[in-house]
């Protein structure tokens, strides 16, 4: 099925084709999503840390301040409160925040990115909790080994790399597959996606005076391809770029006359070919590109 | 032949016009959604919010149709993604966490452990398995001790100790030693737990020994503190946050294994969608056990420290473990009145 929408956001944005998937809705429409990049998904990861961080030093300066005016053996409830409460902050931080209608913790907003079902349904409090519990261990896991393994002191340093490098596979299991999920993510059944605003800009064929008229003949010299391409130059602003295209274009019709603005010959072109092109389709003819006659 | 040129010029007429005529809809759909984003749904005109399902239909009725008549790749791309935040909106997320939170605790997590109540006795059994193992292996020779208990949780408990170390341990009270122990016991057993939950998939076999493994270390210390006659105090000491903090362990290998036994027998669906489909269910089970592991938390560091006599230290153990008991296998009676 020919998807014209998707292909040039492809191109628009800087993700590979690769990482687009297709999400079916409910009423049975086809919409394009973009799976979020491992880079992103690292610094949404850093940015949330950094905000728990900061949250878990105010804890802790205010249960100073609060233990402090009782003087002396102040430090132990702080620390019993500071483990206990260190756990169930970090892992309420992303419940609730993913939980929201967004479906994205602070760090996943800024970076773009939100969590999806993967099977196009709504997501579940379930899978943001199966997700996200996991992450307890995919990021721990690595020390842990290497922590208890350097502790019981009964391993060798072969031993310990071997079991660190395994657990670095673990952790980084999201590098190892297309989807760029993790473990939390195979086991809830989510993936991570680009949320992808897209503003609404003016119809390039509509509006404004007609210079250039071009003959069917002439119209007939490229396909769909070619007129998306010459969209792209036309909303890029690039006048380098348009007067190669014009002069492409005057050469391949065969067109000989003056050109005395390239971007005016271009919209005329490309409100012609469109046109053109659009009236084929409602016939039921899609040309794919110049060579597809 | 005189129909067919008449006919274009309509058709070509209604593409030009698609857009003049649906753009209205566009925007205000758009602009619906960043106010949504912006001042979320409870600040919204009842109004406003019946308008939202209509001008995502619209919106979604006007993409099929300009992929099938429109070659303005930028209004396509504009479409799709006005369509996509409109899913979001409206299928991307199960609102109410209030009320999902009360149903959890009075239906879905009940359920949940009760479904795995065949892996739920199997690691039981596991787990004393390898505490028999234990006190075996450290009864007929001390040495294996280091084996299974750490030094930094043993903290000097070990076969070398006097009886008056142990004993001043179990009845030490609020000294530092014991609540930075009793903290670390704690993030150690969360860890445990979590582990036993999370390798699961791995077929279940580091659950397993994981299991085995925890077992032999209760075992262990059980058996130096028998060995000097304080069997029934260290019982106490173990149980007041142990009856919590053991079932939490047994409920999350349990939910592990649920997992493992998936991937590993996944019937007719792939090993992925197998493990995400029991992955859900037993993540329900898993919310539930780090409530306990919390539970058990505040027992060990506050209970145990405040609470210095056997007895006491018992029935507060066996309140508890009669306290989850009847909360996962009896309250069946009022998930079904629920559902009823």
């Amino acid at each position: 099925m020919a998807r014209p929408g998707k292909v040039s956001r492809q191109d628009n944005m800087s993700s590979a084709a690769s990482s687009v998937r297709e999400l079916v809705t409910p009423e049975g429409v086809p919409l394009g999503i973009v799976i979020g990049s491992a880079a992103s998904r690292f610094m949404a990861l850093m940015i949330d840390f950094i905000i728990i961080g900061l949250l878990m030093l105010a804890l802790f300066l205010l249960l100073l301040f609060a233990f402090g005016t009782f003087g002396g053996n102040a430090m132990k409830p702080i620390a019993i409160v500071i483990a206990l409460s260190g756990f169930v902050l970090r892992n309420l931080y992303f419940l609730l925040l993913e939980s929201r209608p967004k479906a994205a913790t602070f760090g996943k907003r800024l970076l773009g990115l939100r969590v999806v079902s993967r099977d196009g349904g709504p997501l579940s409090i379930d899978q943001v909790v199966a997700r996200n519990l996991m992450r307890e261990v995919e990021l721990f896991l690595p020390f842990m080994v290497l922590g208890s393994m350097a502790a019981t002191g009964d391993a060798g340093g072969w031993a310990v790399l071997a079991g660190f490098v395994w657990a670095l596979g673990f952790s980084l299991f999201l590098l190892f597959n297309k989807d760029r999920m993790r473990i939390g993510d195979l086991l809830a059944g989510t993936w991570v996606v680009e949320r992808q605003k897209v503003k609404r800009v003016d119809d390039l064929a509509a509006g404004g005076t007609v210079h250039f008229d071009f003959t069917d003949a002439a119209l007939d010299q490229y396909g769909i391809t070619e007129l998306h391409k010459l969209e792209d130059v036309l909303r890029s602003g690039d006048g380098q770029a348009q007067r190669t295209v014009a002069d492409a274009i005057a050469q391949r019709i065969g067109y000989t006359g003056p050109i005395p603005d390239d971007r005016q010959f271009l919209t005329d072109y490309y409100r012609g070919l469109r046109a053109h092109l659009e009236r084929e389709v409602l016939l039921g003819t899609r040309r794919q590109d110049k060579n597809d006659l | 032949m005189t129909r067919a040129p008449s006919m274009q010029t309509a058709t070509i007429q209604s593409v030009a016009n698609f857009r003049v005529e649906r753009e209205a809809d566009w925007a205000a759909f758009e602009a619906l959604l960043d106010r949504l984003d912006k001042r979320g749904p409870k600040r919204l005109s009842e109004e406003e919010l019946l308008q939202l399902p209509r001008l995502y239909r619209a919106t979604l009725s006007s993409l099929s149709l300009a992929r099938a008549i429109s070659l303005d790749q930028a209004l396509l791309a504009h479409l799709e993604a006005l369509s996509l935040r409109g899913y979001y909106r409206l299928y991307g997320n199960r609102t109410g966490l209030g009320s999902r939170v009360a149903r959890f605790f009075l239906i879905d997590w009940p359920a949940a452990v009760r479904a795995l109540w065949r892996e739920t006795l199997a690691m039981l059994l596991l787990l004393v398995i390898g505490g028999v193992i234990g006190w075996g292996l450290v009864a007929s020779d001390p040495s294996w001790y280091g084996a299974f208990v750490p030094p930094e949780l043993a903290q000097g408990r070990d076969p070398s100790a006097s009886a008056g170390q142990l004993r001043e341990m179990l009845f030490g009270g609020g000294d530092g030693f014991l609540t930075g122990f009793a903290i670390q016991l704690f993030v150690h057993n969360s860890q445990i737990a979590i582990l036993c939950f999370a390798l699961g998939f791995a077929f279940g076999l580091p659950t397993i020994l994981l299991v085995l493994y925890h077992g032999c270390m209760v075992g262990a210390f059980l058996q130096i503190y028998a060995s000097h006659g304080l069997l029934v105090d260290m019982g106490g000491w173990l149980s007041i946050h142990g009856t919590t903090e053991l079932f939490a362990i047994i409920l999350a290998a349990a939910a592990g294994i649920r997992i493992g036994a998936a991937v590993a027998f996944p019937g007719d669906r792939s090993r992925i969608d197998a493990a995400a489909e029991t992955g859900r269910s037993a993540a329900t089970a898993m919310v539930g056990v780090v409530v306990m592991l919390l539970v058990a938390g505040i027992l060990e560091g506050v209970g145990r420290q405040s609470i210095n006599i056997t007895g006491a230290r018992y029935a507060i153990g066996g309140l508890m473990l009669l306290g989850w008991c009847s909360y996962f296998y009896l309250l069946r009676a009022r998930s079904r009145f629920d559902h009823g």
